[in-house]
């Protein structure tokens, strides 16, 4: 059975495991995806270096490709041009707002994502994971998540 | 294969032998791998919370910038080797990482210290590297030097308040450059003026001072370590040396 399906849209679909509302193309992660004569090739670039996710990712992306019925794939990685967090698309901004994570928007421009009061007060600059920092609302008092501009 | 010889080192000790350019790549590898391993200790082990996951951060950039480096030595040299043969099976001789990184945590205070005489150097080397002529080096070094720029911050702004701070914390951070010092020389050779600046620059603000004795150690990059580098080594291999190709 051959089973018409755009493979660019599955593998984009796939999420980042620390933040599910985030695909791998909101974040600017997949690169391209290359079919020839059957074998896929998925490109990606990570994001900051230290990033547990990444190979969860790879191996999502795995699994993507799988239960499309694709039988001879690979993963590659490639670290040039490097990843930046402008490469997050307008709709990945929105998105972690909705979900209480303040965009990359660069630190002068961050507001609360409950609130949307300007002038967060940084609270610790290494957060829950590599791309987070911790702030505080000076209005709300909510504490939350920036996603570090980088 | 031939030996090298090191002048002072004894003979019959084997010597490094990688061709020039996977040598740089392992060595740049070498110090995010090892000071990595030496972050990790302080997991649960930090002043508080914060520092704990500040320290546990930085460790896990360190280590990223260490796994793409040692996959992209592997692919230069092709033979197979992946980055946990480089990280996990090899010697305390074939690891070419600076002095520096290896020495112990001690406490905070050294830590820091540690921390921003690496940062301060990595910021230099990571500019200089996104020149270079290797591609995937380039996109590497790229992104690694927005970090060492991030650490930089972090690192820099402790030294200040150490060494600014209280009686004690600027007792401690002073015994830490004076305990530190002398890994620093074989740490920014081609950019040693830079790097002096660099650190003289915030010393002054913070109110510390480099030690008047002149003695260097050095030899990391040739693979011959102070005698901390073994003990780091058979903690962090000995899950792989006793399940070889163990797999999770």
């Amino acid at each position: 059975m051959t089973v018409l399906v755009d493979l660019r849209l599955v593998i984009a679909g796939v999420v980042d495991p620390e933040i599910p509302v985030l695909t791998i193309e909101d974040l600017g992660i997949l690169r391209t995806v290359e079919i020839d004569d059957g074998h896929v090739v998925v490109t990606i670039t990570p994001t900051y270096s230290g990033c547990p996710a990444m190979r969860q990712i790879e191996d999502d992306i795995i699994l993507a490709l799988e239960r499309e019925g694709v039988e001879s794939y690979e993963v590659r990685i490639t670290h040039n041009p490097p990843w930046s967090t402008d490469w997050m698309s307008e709709e990945g901004h929105r998105k972690l707002a909705r979900f209480g994570i303040a965009p990359p928007t660069g630190l002068s421009e961050v507001l609360c994502p409950r609130c949307e009061t300007d002038r967060p007060r940084m609270v610790a600059r290494f957060g829950s994971t590599a791309c987070k920092a911790l702030m505080v609302c000076s209005s709300c008092g909510e504490p939350f998540d920036y996603f570090k501009q980088f | 294969m031939t030996e090298q010889v090191v002048a002072g080192v004894p003979q019959g000790m084997p010597a490094v032998t990688l061709e020039p350019r996977l040598c740089e790549l392992v060595s740049h590898a070498d110090d995010n791998m090892v000071l990595a391993q030496r972050l990790g200790e302080w997991i649960s082990h930090a002043p508080d919370l914060e520092l704990d996951i500040a320290l546990g951060n930085i460790a896990l950039d360190h280590l990223g910038v260490a796994r793409a480096l040692y996959s992209h030595a592997g692919e230069i040299e092709g033979e197979g080797r992946t980055e946990d043969d480089f990280a996990m099976r090899r010697t305390e001789r074939e690891f070419l990482n600076l002095l520096l990184v290896e020495q112990p945590n001690g406490d905070f205070a050294q830590t820091i210290v540690r921390q921003f005489f690496f940062d301060t150097y990595q910021r230099l080397l990571w500019a200089d590297l996104a020149k270079s002529g290797d591609e995937t080096l380039v996109g590497v070094a790229a992104r690694a030097a927005k970090e060492a720029a991030y650490h930089h911050e972090f690192s820099s702004s402790w030294v200040l308040r150490l060494g600014d701070g209280t009686k004690e914390s600027h007792r401690r951070a002073q015994r830490a450059v004076d305990t530190m010092w002398r890994f620093t020389s074989e740490l920014a050779r081609s950019f040693a003026d830079e790097w002096r600046r660099g650190v003289d620059e915030v010393f002054s603000e913070a109110g510390l001072s480099i030690p008047d004795d002149p003695y260097q150690r050095s030899g990391g990059r040739e693979g011959y370590h102070t005698e901390h580098l073994g003990f780091l080594l058979a903690e962090m291999q000995w899950m792989d040396r006793a399940y070889p190709g163990m797999e999770w």
